[in-house]
């Protein structure tokens, strides 16, 4: 494959996974999701039975100063981006032994849509 | 009449990974202490998770104790409150007793205060307006208990979690029946 091609083939692929994510990611839907599933435990805004979700990503894991987490997350160095949110939510306790959530989101859909939301929310 | 559409996205809950629970919990829940004291148990997990559980049936018992404090609710709404708050201290009380048994420290409840401003109890200015809070409450507890069933490997665990949820859609449904808001359009809308 000559060079030019190579680039192109690149280029193509790198304008399919930005268009999956621009087409796919729903921040709408992800607030119905959060309304549905996390309100049980969560606000954006009030520590409840979890932490408040406002600002959680770019926050330190463990990070709401007045919130008791488990020494688990108040121990991790972990921060929370996009990608750290989705494997929590594939499987919290995978990602970080010992915390308490027992909550995933098996859909990879659910979890980008929500994850979306939560990055509106800062 | 105006429709309510239920989403038919998935609903799974808080509590998925209730494989840890092991089947002596499911027994000290389903009030059989005799069989729970016969079977292994895996204590810190089931206390962490059984903790979730409980801290969501405090915070249950206190929105409806600000709801019942309110003065925003007339007679029969009153009541059935009261009694839904009664269904959720007997939730409450087999929780603590199962984490007991486990030897675990059940979680607290905290003050009436804080729940009042984690839930925005001040924005609630109508009988309405605390109906909506219970309701949301309930649809979050329900869909919780049901996210449950899916990963139980033991019948009766999965049992239990339905006899939970159940109460939590019936006081769902009376809620919802109350605001004047119609039934879901499509079935299955619960745990999806």
């Amino acid at each position: 494959m000559s060079s030019i091609s190579k680039r192109f083939s690149t280029l193509a692929l790198s304008f399919f996974v930005l268009q999956t994510s621009v087409v796919f990611a729903d921040a709408t839907r992800g607030k119905s999701l959060y309304e549905s599933r996390c309100v049980g435990c969560h606000s954006i805004d009030a520590n409840r039975v979890g932490p408040a979700h406002r600002g959680v990503v770019g926050r330190k894991v463990g990070g709401v100063a007045d919130f008791d987490y488990s020494p688990a997350l108040k121990g991790s160095k972990l921060v929370w981006d996009e990608q750290l949110l989705q494997r929590w939510l594939i499987n919290p306790e995978a990602l970080i032994p010992g915390q308490r959530m027992g909550y995933s989101v098996s859909d990879a859909k659910d979890r980008t849509d929500l994850v979306d939301y939560l990055q509106t929310q800062k | 009449m105006k429709l309510v559409v239920q989403s038919a996205l998935s609903r799974r809950n808080f509590l998925a990974t209730t494989t840890l629970l092991s089947a002596g919990t499911v027994a000290l829940l389903a009030g059989n202490t005799a069989l729970a004291q016969g079977l292994a148990t895996n204590p810190s997990a089931d206390v962490g998770i059984l903790n979730v559980a409980l801290g969501l049936e405090h915070e249950a018992i206190n929105a409806y104790q600000l709801g019942a404090g309110s003065g925003l609710l007339q007679k029969p709404v009153l009541d059935i409150a009261v009694s839904f708050q009664s269904h959720h201290k007997q939730h409450r009380d087999a929780l603590i007793a199962t984490i007991q048994k486990l030897g675990g420290r059940p979680v607290e409840e905290k003050k009436l205060d804080e729940y009042a401003k984690a839930l925005n109890a001040a924005a609630l200015k109508s009988q309405g307006d605390v109906l909506d809070l219970a309701a949301r409450l309930e649809l979050g507890a329900t869909n919780a208990y049901l996210g449950v069933i899916p990963a139980f490997k033991d019948a009766a665990l999965a049992k239990v979690a339905a006899r939970l949820a159940a109460d939590e859609a019936m006081h769902w449904t009376i809620l919802t029946n109350a605001l004047g808001r119609p039934l879901p359009a499509s079935a299955l809308s619960f745990g999806a």
